[in-house]
């Protein structure tokens, strides 16, 4: 039963209030008596080698503290930002790893990248400062198309080719002996374009250290502050993991972005230690579009055989992936094993090859964004999918049906390593098709076409790998750390409770979400319950927010710490209530005996746990709080049909979208309010890949979409009122059931997009971004 | 920003004064472009000069002409008057934020390329009054961000003569909301004039567009007329031609608002 405010329940976020007012906490709102202020100086140039740094002007200066360039980092032995996956090439080698200092050293190789930081007493002398330090360049020419990156000019002496790895997955032969015998092939050239972050709040971080204990504090924009944590001690040098506290307060947006440990966080936290005064930095916007990871940018080519009846026989993919000039830290993985592993879809399609080079290039650093490699692999197979039908003359619902992995067939193995737990693909499509009256849609097109207007209609089935990650499969495929999740419930003598988590909520609504199921749980108050995260000194460890991994891998532990708290009140109220365990039921807040009238409150056990009066102590410690490591067992498929339905203005090229219908399938939902909120964003950040946004280096290296002037982030404006539904088949392996749902909608959607804009202009590709002249362009047959 | 000394006049004397004083003098208005030109230290003047003070807000109905002080809002115009086109232009311009913040003056005198109201002004047959003097419209855009406005003038406000017809039609840069090309067409006194804003470096007369309009005020009267874009602006967002293609469509739409 679903009470108001426990699982299932649409309950109001928590945190709202605070976010809405004005008085959340975020890192920029920390200040620190002493408090000095870093800026760091960046390269204009895409690629130079640096002669010489000078920052005696800048040291002159009134109010400058400190001038540190990449050598002093070095000469106290601060070592370079490592990537955390291990990915190797077809022939068995390691991806090569090129050295990247924190502050450049010798060579700079993206506009924006740091080669010196001032530290003053106010944020204007640092400025100062920084507009002071003079250095000696010498341009080189710059690696920037990713087309004819691999082989150009190499930019990192160890890296022959700027190629870091070939990947591949699949079986070759298999596959090429499909396509030999198959029908028909479908073949598509398609880029995945380069995207931006723009998380709401900038990066920032406020570093502190204290003399007397070598206690060092990092207050940092981080979904994974134990993971900026051991980073920071275990590969960069900054301090002992024990003698580092990183607390990551609220935190306005991080879409993957603030996943990885930067340079700017480094040095703050290592300079503070030098100083021994609080240091803050945080990005202004500009530095935020120069310096954040950016997304995506893969080119491919992507082949689809199929029988004369339009079932799928093989699947062939070739891409090309951008690294940028450094690997930030979980980039060799995002086009490999969040990519090729999710090249199956929804589909039976028994024979699958895909191999990716990642390349480097001279610009910023790319890695996780929002789906993180299933968007790029959805897009690759919706996009093939829906245009083999139109090659073949199906029904693009259709040749789906036709293809899917039907729910007899779950547990399903893929020919790409990932084994499916659940599913019924076929229960999306249909609710997604009555959602968006598929039937009449023709008539829509005629009136569309009535007012001069075309008019398309495009799906998008996709899946995504969820619930990051089983350890020993993420190590054995070259992870750096475990990915369980740790959970600790705390109960108070009085009965309310602390849990502690070491996901992290920057949007997500953690704070509503994980008190929901406890209070259901423990059948208390929801008030009555507070989630802690983001600080290493309050939670054991844990490994953060992203993969849609929170509900589904920290909230199962979760569970299973609620689960030892109630088994421990269970014997401690058996106590009490003079009866035996296994005589004593559970039941909303309530110990009772079985067939009595006999019960107790959790609050009494708990304050019997506290005030040990009553209490068995010879067979049970005092105290009510218990801790658990979860790690999943398999990954969790979250999967579902977008149908979206546009309308182009053929004199413009202006694309409008007129319909869009999500129909997901999360597995059980604890809030379906929060979910539905996370899809809206999902579909907005899909939407605004497809039409709006686009990462832009001109030829010589330098971005040009370096402020919202040029940059199009999607505005509500741009955007339909969305219908989002849900079907739900349970997670067979994590107590909640739960499959995930924050990247979901940034994965579907644009494939759905772009499918319906071909549609209606009747062209086999448009590029994404599908701007007005772009589309008018594609009108015009160019 | 960089340091700078900051005046807040209260007469228009005192103003002029203060930025012939100046070493390195600039006005603030609404300082939407401004304030941000300056945050990020594209700009280091040695004195900013706020208006502010100044009695130069209000809109004004005269027979024949609505005269607009050159510190009124965007969303004070936006709010509506007697010339409907262009109250519908201002509540084009930015979002809420920079409509209760930017003014028509301001606007006019930065001629920023994809700025609204410079296509109202030329269109319409506008008259910029400045402490220096009236200036026509015809005269007053003369370039990238360049303008007739003399050294150290202000302007006080511009007077739209009351056209017969009038509308503005706009296609927004995706991005910055800006105007990628935003044409008004406007009939007054039986004289037809097409404004074209974000198209070229500054505000322009389509003169092809207007003779075939005073011909025939019809949309078929514009179709296969020729717009000359090799001098327009070219950006990742709409090439020149892209650009000449919008100045016919847009052109056409504001004629069939008001045919």
């Amino acid at each position: 039963m679903t009470s108001e405010t426990g699982i299932g329940a649409s309950v109001k976020r928590k945190e709202d209030a605070r976010f809405i007012t004005g008085a959340g906490h975020y890192t920029d709102d920390i200040n620190q008596p002493g408090q000095l202020y870093a800026v760091f100086v960046r390269s204009m140039y895409p690629r130079a080698e640096i002669r010489s740094i000078d920052v005696s002007s800048a040291l002159a200066m009134e109010g400058v503290m400190a001038a540190y360039t990449g050598a002093d980092l070095a000469a106290d032995g601060i070592g370079d930002l490592p990537c955390g996956w291990m990915v190797k090439s077809k022939d068995g080698s390691d991806m090569i790893q090129p050295p990247h200092p924190p502050v450049a050293v010798s060579v700079v190789n993206y506009v924006g990248e740091p080669y010196a930081m001032v530290v003053a007493e106010t944020l204007q002398a640092a400025r100062d400062g920084a507009e002071a330090v003079t250095a000696d360049f010498n341009e080189i020419p710059a690696v920037v198309d990713l087309a004819s990156a691999h082989g150009a000019d190499q930019i990192h002496e160890a890296v022959p080719g700027n190629q870091c790895y070939d990947w591949e997955l699949g079986d070759r032969e298999a596959t090429d002996a499909a396509f030999a015998s198959a029908d028909h092939v479908t073949s598509l050239d398609i880029v995945n374009n380069r995207l931006i972050p723009n998380a709401m709040e900038p990066r920032a971080a406020v570093g502190m250290y204290e003399a007397a204990t070598g206690n060092y504090t990092l207050y940092t924009t981080s979904q994974n502050p134990h993971l900026a944590r051991l980073v920071l001690a275990a590969f960069v040098n900054v301090a002992a993991e024990s003698k580092l506290r990183v607390i990551a307060p609220d935190v306005g947006g991080g879409f993957g972005s603030k996943i990885f440990v930067y340079a700017e966080e480094t040095a703050v936290i290592w300079a503070a230690g030098k100083l021994a005064r609080a240091i803050k930095w945080r990005a202004d916007r500009s530095e935020s579009f120069l310096a954040d990871a950016h997304g995506r940018d893969h080119r491919t080519r992507a082949e689809l055989a199929l029988n004369a009846d339009g079932t799928f026989v093989g699947l062939r993919v070739k891409t090309v992936a951008n690294m940028g000039a450094y690997l930030s830290l979980f980039a060799s993985s995002v086009p490999t094993y969040l990519y090729g592993t999710l090249l199956a879809g929804q589909y039976r399609t028994p024979a699958i090859y895909v191999e990716v080079q990642s390349v480097f290039t001279n610009t910023a650093p790319v890695d996780a964004y929002r789906g993180a490699g299933r968007p790029e692999a959805t897009y690759v197979v919706e996009r093939l999918v829906e245009t083999a039908a139109r090659e073949l003359g199906k029904d693009p619902a259709d040749i789906r049906r036709l293809n899917f992995i039907q729910p007899e067939d779950f547990p399903y193995e893929t020919p790409v390593a990932l084994t499916y737990d659940t599913g019924d693909y076929d229960a999306s499509l249909k609710k997604a098709i009555e959602l968006i009256g598929y039937d009449d849609f023709a008539e829509r097109k005629a009136s569309s076409e009535a007012n001069g207007k075309k008019r398309g209609i495009g799906f998008s089935c996709y899946i995504e790998a969820c619930g990051l990650a089983p350890s020993q499969v993420a190590i054995s495929l070259g992870a750096g750390v475990g990915l369980f999740e740790s959970a600790e419930v705390r109960v108070d003598v009085t009965g309310s409770v602390s849990v502690m988590t070491g996901c992290h909520s920057h949007g997500q609504g953690h704070e509503t979400t994980f008190a929901q199921i406890v209070s259901d749980k423990l059948g208390i108050p929801f008030e009555n319950v507070d989630v802690v995260h983001g600080d290493t000194g309050r939670s054991d460890y844990g490994l953060g927010t992203y993969g849609s991994r929170s509900l589904v891998v920290g909230g199962s532990a979760i569970v299973k710490a609620t689960d030892k708290v109630i088994a421990k009140s269970r014997k401690i109220a058996a106590h009490m209530l003079e009866s035996t365990e296994e005589n004593v039921d559970f039941e909303e807040g309530t110990f009772s005996v079985t067939d009595s009238n006999q019960s107790i409150t959790f609050p009494e056990v708990a304050f019997s746990a506290y005030v040990p009066g009553n209490y068995p102590l010879d067979e049970l410690e005092p105290g009510l709080s218990e801790k658990a490591f979860y790690d999943p067992e398999n990954f969790t498929y979250p999967a579902g049909a977008h149908i979206c339905e546009v309308e182009v203005d053929p004199e413009t090229g202006k694309v409008e979208i007129v319909n869009f219908v999500a129909v997901d399938d999360f597995g059980e939902i604890i809030n379906p309010m929060i979910v539905a909120g996370q899809v809206h964003g999902g579909l907005a950040q899909g939407i605004g890949q497809a039409l709006l946004e686009h990462g832009i280096y001109d030829e010589s290296g330098q971005l040009v979409t370096g402020s919202y002037m040029d940059y199009t982030m999607p505005r509500a404006d741009d955007m339909p009122n969305f219908v989002v539904d849900t079907t739900v088949t349970p997670c067979t392996h994590n107590p909640l059931g739960a499959k995930g749902c924050g990247e979901a909608g940034a994965i579907g959607s644009t494939a759905a997009v772009m499918n319906a804009l071909t549609d209606a202009l009747g062209v086999v590709d448009v590029p994404m971004p599908a701007t007005p002249e772009t589309v008018w362009r594609a009108m015009e047959g160019e | 920003m960089y340091r700078f000394n900051y005046h807040k006049p209260d007469d228009m004397a005192a103003a002029q004064q203060m930025m012939a004083d100046a070493e390195d003098g600039v006005y603030l208005s609404g300082g939407m472009t401004l304030i941000p030109t300056l945050k990020a230290r594209l700009a280091s003047p040695t004195d900013v000069i706020d208006l502010s003070g100044l009695a130069l807000s209000g809109i004004e109905l005269a027979d024949d002409s609505l005269t607009i002080g050159a510190l009124t809002l965007h969303s004070e115009v936006a709010a509506g008057n007697e010339i409907l086109s262009l109250s519908n232009l201002a509540l084009a311009i930015g979002d809420a934020q920079v409509r209760n913040r930017g003014t028509i003056g301001g606007s006019i005198a930065n001629s920023d390329p994809g700025a609204d109201y410079p296509a109202a002004v030329v269109a319409l047959g506008a008259t910029i009054n400045t402490t220096a003097g009236a200036i026509d419209a015809d005269d007053y855009f003369q370039g990238l961000f360049e303008t007739a406005l003399k050294p150290g003038a202000i302007v006080t406000s511009v007077t739209f003569p009351l056209p017969g017809r009038a509308a503005y039609e706009k296609f927004p840069n995706p991005a910055s909301r800006y105007a990628v090309v935003g044409v008004m067409v406007a009939e007054t006194n039986g004289d037809v004039r097409v404004g074209v804003t974000g198209a070229g470096p500054c505000a322009y007369r389509q003169r092809n567009f207007e003779q075939a309009l005073a011909d025939n005020f019809s949309v078929a009267a514009l179709d296969g007329l020729e717009v000359d874009y090799t001098e327009f602006n070219s950006d990742i967002h709409a090439s020149a031609e892209y650009r000449g293609h919008l100045v016919g469509v847009m052109a056409r739409r504001a004629v069939a608002q008001i045919i």
